[in-house]
């Protein structure tokens, strides 16, 4: 059975063509939105320990918004989106039309605005998922957390932890008006489930 | 002024005075800090999980509660701590997003409250639960505690 760590070039490829799908899908819902045009750039899929990826998103006590959504049947596992706060207090201005300056003092209409980011983000990836393999998958309802990096990354790093330190991960930036987003998913089916979609995609 | 000794995920560390030690952004992970009042010496150990299954290697004994804690104590006591001065100081184990059942930060908490009873180490003072994350520095000065999270300020304890 194949685990995060033992990925040949070929699967790891695969895998970066359904980060690549699922962006452009990304892209096009975010335009919608903001009723802009948002391009992106080439998303890159990386296979690291916990404690190299805080580094990479601004270290532990960088503040950030998390989204999770649980990945349900005949891929389980889970995506966690992490973006940066300004990012979605744009969003919010604009689905909400308001100009909220804080996350002191947000609303639960704000949490809903931004669980609904997090739909339309993680349908965007989970129907790459699904059209490239064929699985029937599902989504739950988003859980947010609004805090330090290092926290938030505790959460996956905890799930996966008796398998090993690795986590996988898209980044990749989109980029609306003079506006460049850096956007990171993490993506962890879990590994029977990892196994299933590389069957699905034949490179196993 | 002493260096700031920083302790990561899944690792533990030993300072005495002017050193300190911090943990960066607890969440559902544990930190406990060890104190020897006589020896001025302090321990940190960052655990992410509470118990192991088996055949560990030396980084993975600091990831579990149930491994971790006894490790740490051995250490301090090597360093010339006497383990029945030790006291302990506890933060972390939130639950970062509301998930049902039982939160893997609850689980971590129960299981570092039980080996510290098991160690004989009594808590002196504990910041636990609810779903925010906690940066922890540990001075081994005076052995006191500072618990600093997004929002909400800094505790001493």
């Amino acid at each position: 059975m194949h685990n995060y760590t033992n990925l040949n070039e070929l699967q790891l490829s695969v895998l970066s063509e359904i980060g690549n799908i699922g962006a452009g899908n990304a892209a096009t819902a975010l335009s919608d939105i903001l009723a802009d045009r948002v391009d992106m750039t080439v998303p890159e899929l990386k296979i690291i320990d916990t404690n190299e990826m805080v580094n990479i998103l601004g270290g532990p006590e960088k503040e950030a918004v998390g989204i999770l959504v649980n990945m349900t049947g005949e891929v389980e596992g889970m995506l966690l989106f992490i973006l940066n706060k300004e990012f979605i207090k744009s969003l919010i201005n604009v689905l909400l039309e308001e100009n909220i300056e804080s996350f002191e003092d947000i609303t639960e209409m704000d949490l809903s605005a931004i669980k609904e980011i997090g739909n339309i983000l993680s349908g965007s990836y989970i129907s790459a998922i699904s059209t490239m393999t064929n699985l029937d998958m599902g989504i739950s309802t988003p859980q947010i957390a609004i805090d330090m990096v290092g926290s938030i990354l505790s959460y996956p790093a905890a799930q996966f932890g008796i398998m090993g330190d690795k986590l996988m991960f898209i980044e990749e930036n989109f980029l609306s008006g003079n506006d460049e987003i850096k956007s990171h998913l993490l993506i962890m089916p879990k590994l029977e489930s990892l196994n299933r979609i590389l069957e699905s995609l034949e490179v196993c | 002024m002493g260096k700031l000794v920083v302790v990561g995920i899944s690792d533990q560390q030993i300072v005495s005075p002017t050193d300190t030690l911090i943990t960066y952004a607890l969440g559902s992970c544990v930190g406990i800090c060890l104190y020897d009042y006589a020896q001025k010496i302090a321990g940190l150990s960052h655990i992410m999980l509470p118990e192991a299954n088996s055949g560990l290697n030396k980084k993975e004994t600091y990831k579990f509660a149930n491994t971790a804690i006894e490790e740490l104590v051995n250490t301090m006591e090597r360093h010339s701590c006497k383990r029945y001065r030790l006291t302990a100081k506890i933060a972390g184990g939130a639950n970062m997003f509301a998930t049902s059942g039982k939160s893997i930060g609850e689980r971590n908490v129960e299981m570092v409250k039980q080996e510290l009873q098991r160690l004989r180490i009594r808590i002196l003072a504990e910041d636990t639960g609810a779903n925010y994350g906690r940066t922890v520095e540990f001075d081994p000065e005076d052995g006191s505690m500072v618990v600093k999270s997004v929002g909400k300020g800094h505790k001493v304890l």
